[in-house]
């Protein structure tokens, strides 16, 4: 027979195996999902699409500084030349006109379905001399050069009414022949990748190709200037981000290991004892990515980082049982430290538990996380930690220092009076700053550095790049459908812009109208033999013969025989990637996405006007920006009710255990206290606080009450001795070591947490001393 | 005497050649300079070979040295035509368009040949053409011979003539045989 120590570590190595085994499987991601609402509103689906697969989540924007005009230029072709031809992107643009011919012919060659003007009075007799007679006049006018060389073919100037409707706004300043930067010292260009925002490994190669082309670019110029490549874009924010939290999260974990270990070494000066106490801490970060596996089918990097905090306070069992057993036996232990430890755990467990019920992605598995990794760690404590360790257990004594401290315990009650005048300072500081505490912006939670959103709001402005803030969205049950949909929104934002309510917008029917739309245009063309009589009668006085006009017949003949443009007429070409980038297949149907300008640059649109016009059409007006807005909003009220109620679920479980008013009190003003004083330092650090904050005041209720309820134990009339002083010290000390690693993160998220909970702990535990611990009079 | 002889005419012929050089180009082109600019009336003439008759349009130019130009046509359409620095903008029919003349160099040195004549800016004008000067001072004619093939394959040449520090007439002939004139009356300030 097995002995029952080998029993239990047997099922435990099996578990562990099971659980790497289901580790080695998971899916680990470092996207923004984590920030992504799971329960989404139909406007707040179309910004995650926006933000995960949108044309505008796959922009790259690239800027080449060093030289001179002429050697970025070089440069900047060089790069357009290798990018296009290399793949991977869908389109390369520099600012060199050369791709401009193809798309004219595009559109001279498909005028009639194309062109916007083209209806029932246009061919008819008095239509063609007004048409024709327009255009004759346009050839005296600057643009003259441009209609000229497709007078005979295209009298009516179809292509003039097409090309109108692509007033392109800004364009980038020009030098040497391509696109450069305001001030004309760096080259531009806009790329578009082919993988889409979401797929990092895509972008990640992406940005390589870009930097290898700079490179190969660069030894080709002339002169070999000291050229330099910037990039920005979603993608390289995307990569850069996934980078950090890599590094991050080995980094912190590295950290934290070694601090905590360092304090475990140092009390109980034996490697056993050490390898023993650090196996609940292990069992419960496997156990923590397990279940989020399970449960969300991928696990956040930032998940995982936050692992680090999470061992500091699953080593805390094993603290508290072997310093506390090693004096007075298991038995004892179980029944007199076991029932604090166990509330302790429950506490921890229902603010970490709170956090399940987030519509925050990243929050709600950061709290599953943590509930499954302590309550393993305890469980692991309790059932496997005390059969392996068998009876001998020594942790060596207490030093001296422990029984001082023990000694300043009994007097820390002195403190109360400069402790609360202390706290209701910090309350009214907190109070009468209570305005600028919080940071209503869900960009404190990016990992986007300011300096890197400056560079590339510069970049932006240099490339009259879209931001995109403003979209419409219209549906349909078929791609016919939706683009019958977008002209139907088309009509009413003409109106819009006609009255200057807004600057503009893109829309796919320019490139592919209906085929609806695009038969009824063909249905206006006559046959040829009425069209040349109508328009010898139409052109009688003209300067211009109908003799010479063979090609317009013709090219109206071709186009009744041609009948509408499919998207695949599109193919190979940049129209293509424009309609694909607007004109998406759903869930239900297919989708159109488009992107209005403002009237001027930096004007915010007036909403109201814009949903008044657009109601009843079934199309959805949606402003990104304040999507993002609400959608922080939401997070930070619901963060703020998740808080309140998991307090209260503490406070009623600490009550029903403590079973005294008086007790109860003096747990809960040391919360409070220690609360306001992290509120207060935080502030007085110039830490903008934000929701990460927030639910860091949870965690200090969670996690600090745990140590209060060692201090309530003396109150309760268990007088509290020096093993269990020690205990508690050194696990408040591994809680802040873990929690405060945190603090050195470059992710907001944890940062936040780190900074709120690792400074909480220990305040929560000198707090604890001053209110909590009874008085001892001497 | 013989000998004599072709020294007098080797010596007139280089007087008469001095006389012709007289007025250079770079007198011409301070002459210009001397041009505060102002007002004119203009009437533009197209020859289109498509065309059974020539089109006109007129209207007023106002021109502020060094860099800016308006163009207003007043028929047969009301348009406007502003060029400020490097920006074309254009105004039709409520329509409006505005162009960075250094993303289309052919536009440009277009553009730079109404401009810089008017500027008497020989710089800019010999970065894009070959210049060639007949007439004196009081009846010139400036010849702009496009150098970049680009701007060649369109425009063949261009004619400039004037009195003094004023235009008069600017000639531009298409490389397709198309041509057009712009003949220019300043309107005396009051």
């Amino acid at each position: 027979m097995m002995s029952p120590r080998v029993r239990v570590f047997l099922v435990w190595l099996v578990l562990m195996c099971a659980g790497v085994a289901v580790v080695s499987q998971s899916r680990f991601s470092a996207d923004i999902s984590f920030f992504l609402p799971s329960r989404p509103t139909p406007e707040q689906q179309v910004l995650v699409a926006q933000l995960k697969d949108g044309s505008v989540s796959r922009l790259l924007m690239v800027a080449v500084g060093g030289g001179d005009a002429k050697q970025r230029a070089q440069a900047s072709q060089a790069m357009r030349q290798q990018l296009a031809g290399g793949g991977g992107f869908l389109s390369v643009q520099n600012g060199a006109a050369a791709a401009m011919d193809s798309e004219r012919d595009f559109f001279l060659r498909h005028r009639y379905q194309l062109s916007p003007a083209v209806n029932a009075e246009r061919f008819t007799e008095a239509g063609l001399r007004d048409a024709v007679g327009e255009t004759i006049d346009g050839l005296s006018s600057p643009l003259g050069m441009m209609v000229k060389p497709f007078l005979a073919q295209d009298p009516t100037g179809e292509l003039m009414a097409i090309l109108e409707q692509f007033n392109p706004g800004a364009q980038p300043e020009m030098r040497a022949g391509v696109w450069a930067s305001r001030d004309g010292e760096r080259a531009m260009l806009l790329l578009e990748t082919q993988a889409l925002g979401s797929d990092i490994d895509g972008q990640a190669q992406a940005v390589e190709r870009v930097q290898a082309a700079f490179d190969t670019a660069k030894a080709k110029v002339e002169g070999t200037p000291n050229l330099d490549l910037q990039l920005s874009g979603p993608g390289v924010f995307a990569v850069k981000s996934r980078e950090s939290i890599k590094a991050e999260v080995s980094r912190l974990l590295v950290i934290s290991t070694i601090g905590i270990v360092g304090v475990l070494l140092w009390v109980y000066r034996s490697p056993r004892l050490l390898a023993l106490g650090l196996l609940p801490m292990v069992s419960g970060a496997l156990a923590g990515v397990v279940v989020v596996s399970l449960v969300h089918g991928e696990v956040f990097g930032i998940t995982v980082g936050f692992g680090s905090a999470l061992i500091g306070e699953a080593v805390d069992y094993a603290i508290y049982f072997f310093v506390q057993s090693g004096r007075m036996g298991l038995s004892t232990w179980r029944q007199t430290f076991w029932p604090t430890i166990r509330l302790g755990v429950m506490t921890s467990a229902l603010g970490f538990g709170a956090l399940l019920f987030s519509g925050f992605p990243g929050l709600s598995q950061l709290g599953l996380y943590a509930l499954s990794g302590v309550v393993t760690a305890a469980l692991v404590t309790r059932f496997v930690l005390p059969t392996l360790a068998g009876q001998v257990v020594s942790v060596p004594e207490p030093g001296p220092w422990v029984h001082r401290a023990l000694g300043w315990l009994g007097q820390a009650y002195r403190l109360r009076v400069w402790v609360a005048i202390a706290a209701v300072l910090a309350g009214a500081y907190l109070w009468q700053q209570r305005d600028s505490l919080w940071d209503a912006n869900l960009s404190a939670l990016s990992t986007v550095s300011a300096d890197e959103a400056e560079a590339d709001g510069r970049l932006r402005t240099d490339l009259a790049a879209p931001d995109a803030r403003y979209l419409v969205m219209a549906s349909g049950a078929d791609q016919e459908a939706a683009l019958q949909a977008a002209e139907r929104v088309g009509a009413r934002l003409d109106a819009l812009t006609e009255e200057g309510v807004i600057g503009g917008y893109d829309s796919p029917v320019r490139f592919l109208p209906s085929a609806r739309s695009q038969q009824a245009r063909l249905n206006h063309l006559p046959d040829r033999a009425v069209l040349e009589v109508r328009l010898r009668a139409a052109l009688v006085d003209a300067p211009l013969s109908a003799d010479k006009l063979g090609p317009f017949l013709d090219g109206v003949a071709a186009a009744r025989e041609a009948g509408p443009v499919r998207r695949a007429d599109l193919d190979g070409s940049a129209m293509a990637l424009a309609v694909d980038a607007m004109l998406t297949p759903g869930a239900k149907g297919w989708n159109v996405v488009i992107p209005l300008r403002p009237p001027a640059a930096g004007v915010d649109m007036p909403v109201d006007r814009l949903q008044a016009a657009l109601a009843g059409s079934g199309a959805l007006f949606v402003d990104l920006k304040g999507e993002f807005d609400t959608l922080y909003g939401g997070y930070v009220g619901e963060a703020v009710r998740l808080a309140l109620a998991g307090c209260a679920l503490i406070v009623l479980l600490l009550g029903v255990t403590l079973r005294s008013v008086g007790r109860l009190a003096r747990v809960l003003i040391a919360l409070a206290l220690t609360v306001v004083g992290v509120l207060a330092a935080l502030h007085l650090a110039g830490e903008r606080l934000h929701l990460l904050h927030l639910v860091g005041m949870l965690l200090i209720v969670a996690v600090g009450s745990n140590y209060a309820l060692f201090f309530d134990r003396a109150a309760g009339g268990e007088a509290l001795d020096a093993a269990t002083l020690m205990s508690l010290g050194v696990a408040t000390l591994t809680t802040a070591i873990g929690f405060g690693t945190l603090a050195a993160s470059h992710v907001p998220v944890l940062q936040a947490i780190g900074v709120t909970v690792g400074p909480g702990a220990l305040l929560a535990l000198l707090m604890a001393a001053v209110f909590v611990y009874p008085p001892r009079r001497t | 005497m013989n000998r004599f002889f072709r020294w007098a005419v080797l010596g007139l012929g280089l007087v008469g050649s001095l006389a012709h050089a007289a007025y250079s180009v770079d007198q011409l082109m301070a002459d210009l300079a001397q041009n505060k600019g102002g007002r004119a009336r203009f009437v533009e003439t197209r020859y289109v070979a498509l065309l059974d008759k020539p089109v006109q349009a007129s209207g007023e130019m106002v021109y502020s040295p060094p860099d800016r130009l308006e163009k207003h046509t007043l028929l047969p359409k009301m348009e406007s035509m502003v060029l400020d620095k490097d920006t074309l903008s254009l105004e039709r029919d409520k329509r409006r368009m505005s162009i960075n003349l250094s993303s289309r160099p052919e536009a440009q040195a277009f553009v730079e040949s109404i401009r810089s004549t008017l500027a008497g800016n020989r710089q800019a004008l010999e970065a894009h053409y070959k210049l060639e000067l007949t007439g004196e001072r009081a009846d010139w004619m400036l010849t702009l011979l496009p150098t970049e093939p680009a701007i060649a394959a369109l425009l063949q040449r261009i004619k400039v003539s004037g009195s003094k520090k004023q235009v008069r007439k600017i000639e531009y002939f298409q490389a397709d045989g198309d041509r057009s004139e712009l003949a220019i009356e300043p309107i005396d300030q009051p």
